[in-house]
């Protein structure tokens, strides 16, 4: 009954699905950054992040799929729109760039664009040439068992999971703390 | 040709929703599952109607058909045709695409739900997840249909509603998880986030997990119960459309067909919501007592209650057909309804002669066809009275004021969620 072990149930199209899925992801990407309205670069972004939830999805991750959905798509950008739908568009499109930080981003851009250019052209010494075929089914237990151990004994990651928690309760209570009028 | 038919067919095929060979299937459910929700959304949209005018002693509508019935058709036509203005001050894109939004997120969810073990679209193992994440895209259609229609209402409709979807959502998922918990009570201690395997947990334990460490899965149905209504913006959390200080909310400024796909979108995600209460705490698919009365003779009884509930429905529509005021206006209205009580009745004769011939276990073609009908008939049933009690709320309870519902849901049902959560994890480590 295992569908990873039946062969006829093998991914079919992929890479079509793959170009399909990153060229929305670049194409949102794109627009997030020339739209000059922030409620269409906020509806652009919800289209890459879907498209990359998309892609975690081919990678055999579909939990870390459905957390993209829910966290970012879903948590994060209704709380963008929610500020931004504050903001009065009109003077802010009409607005110029106040900081004048383009060069800093210029180079933080070409650095990463060599960073991708080198892991393409070096990819095959770097990455494993073929991806481990995990079985879908089992993807959330195995990243339960990294994150908080198998019965008895701590799991991989639980020490920078655990410290990764306690740093977002901290920013909770900071967000609370701020809202008070008297602190 | 007929083996290829014959091998879509085939059990083993049909016994796997959305796995190896049965796109096909897959796509067939997703066709039924869209007419079938558009239906059931009109009949809702009259069945509201007239149950509300009855709680109010009026009679609701009864001009068009008989008691009414066509008056969904008649509204949908009429949506279709009205003038589609968009205000000349909205962002033209964005309100296009905003009902579109709302309508995909309403619809997706219905990929995960299991209207039966194998009656699915398909068996996501990230099913439940899915779901909540899907769900809450939905909000987005509001928010951005409230502020590209560039007016005042929408957007306050749209801010309220934004803040308390996104509020409910919390404690909703909290919820959630106290019952994924339970899940994982059984020999391997491994829970499962797929809704078929919800529900097929609850089948090996014998018990839905409403009932289970009581009072906890009750506790925790009872927050999903309310935060679901919050979730759907329905009265009496009706704030983001609250037309006595808003007109009507997010979608005051839409019209026509526009106006016609977010009530669409708004029912079905009523009906989808409750069919996820229904999956994760009140046994999905299943009939009363499947492990208690299983004997073959009960097997029998409970596969007669689809038929006797149509013809129920049946001997209803002919007794409306016997008080038909006599005079020679209402002669169409009599032979419709007539008509409409002979349709009902075959339906059930025909579903009383499939109980008849498959009621033996084997898997013969009828007896496969026997036991797909019981398990939508049971969900169906349960989705239905929950969509009652969504009628039965909105004629009984006045509308919160905004303070109060986020105090309820961030200083009430969040604590209480949070709680529940822990002591099911405690009880459940006790007792394995």
């Amino acid at each position: 009954m295992n569908p990873a072990m039946n062969p006829s149930s093998l991914p079919v199209g992929t890479p079509y699905f793959f170009y399909v899925l990153a060229g929305l992801a670049i194409a949102g990407g794109v627009l997030v950054i020339t739209r000059r309205n922030a409620v269409h670069s906020a509806l652009a972004l919800i289209v890459t992040l879907l498209a990359v939830s998309g892609l975690y999805l081919m990678l055999y991750a579909p939990f870390v799929a459905g957390v993209q959905i829910i966290v970012y798509a879903g948590g994060i950008m209704v709380l963008f729109l929610f500020v931004i739908m504050l903001v009065n568009i009109d003077r802010a499109a009409k607005d110029r760039q106040f900081n004048r930080m383009w060069p800093v981003g210029l180079a933080a851009a070409c650095v990463l664009l060599a960073l991708f250019v080198s892991a393409i052209v070096k990819g095959k010494t770097l990455f494993p040439d073929r991806m481990m075929s995990l079985p879908e089914s089992s993807n959330t237990q195995q990243i339960a068992s990294m994150l908080y151990g198998e019965a008895g004994k701590m799991g991989q990651y639980t020490f920078a999971f655990e410290i990764a928690s306690l740093l977002l309760l901290v920013a909770i209570l900071g967000a609370v703390i701020m809202t008070r009028k008297k602190i | 040709m007929p083996n290829f038919v014959m091998s879509y067919l085939d059990p083993s095929v049909t016994g796997t929703p959305g796995a190896a060979g049965s796109q096909f299937w897959a796509l067939i459910y997703v066709f039924i599952i869209f007419t079938g929700v558009s239906v059931a959304v009109m009949a809702m949209n009259w069945l509201e109607r007239k149950a509300l005018a009855h709680f109010q002693i009026r009679l609701g509508p009864m001009r068009v058909g008989p008691h009414g019935l066509l008056q969904p058709i008649a509204d949908a036509i009429k949506l279709a045709l009205k003038e589609d203005i968009i205000p000349a001050e909205a962002d033209q894109f964005v309100f296009w695409v905003a009902p579109l939004i709302g309508l995909l997120a309403a619809f997706a969810v219905y990929v995960v739900i299991p209207f039966g073990p194998s009656q699915a679209v398909s068996d996501m193992n990230i099913g439940i997840l899915f779901m909540l994440g899907v769900s809450s895209l939905g909000v987005l259609g509001i928010v951005v249909a409230g502020w590209a229609s560039n007016s005042h209402y929408p957007l306050i409709g749209a801010l309220r509603s934004s803040a308390q979807m996104v509020s409910y959502e919390v404690a909703m998922g909290l919820a959630v998880v106290s019952a994924i918990l339970m899940t994982s009570m059984n020999a391997s201690g491994t829970g499962t986030l797929s809704m078929i395997g919800i529900v097929q947990a609850q089948q090996q334990q014998g018990i839905w997990f409403i009932f289970k460490f009581f009072p906890l899965g009750f506790i925790a149905f009872g927050i999903f119960a309310i935060a679901m209504v919050a979730e759907t913006n329905r009265a009496p959390f009706d704030m983001a459309e609250a037309e006595s200080e808003l007109t009507a909310g997010y979608h005051t400024e839409y019209s026509g067909l526009r106006w016609s796909l977010f009530m669409l979108a708004e029912y079905a995600a009523m009906i989808s919501v409750s069919a996820i209460a229904i999956t994760l705490w009140l046994g999905g698919w299943m009939r009363p007592f499947p492990n208690l009365l299983h004997a073959p003779a009960w097997d029998f009884i409970f596969s007669l209650f689809p038929g006797l509930t149509f013809l129920g429905l049946a001997a209803i529509a002919f007794i409306g057909t016997l008080r038909m005021p006599a005079h020679s206006f209402f002669r169409i209205q009599r032979a419709g309804l007539a008509a409409f009580a002979a349709v009902l009745g075959f339906i059930a004769l025909l579903l009383l002669v499939i109980a008849v011939a498959g009621r033996s276990a084997d898997a013969s073609l009828a007896a496969r066809f026997n036991q797909g009908i019981g398990y939508v008939y049971w969900f169906v049933l349960k989705v239905a009275v929950f969509m009652y009690l969504f009628i039965w709320y909105r004629a009984t309870w006045p509308r919160y004021r905004f303070d109060q519902l986020m105090r309820i849901g961030w200083k009430v049902m969040l604590p209480i969620a949070l709680g529940v959560l822990m002591l099911t994890a405690i009880v459940g480590v006790m007792v394995s």
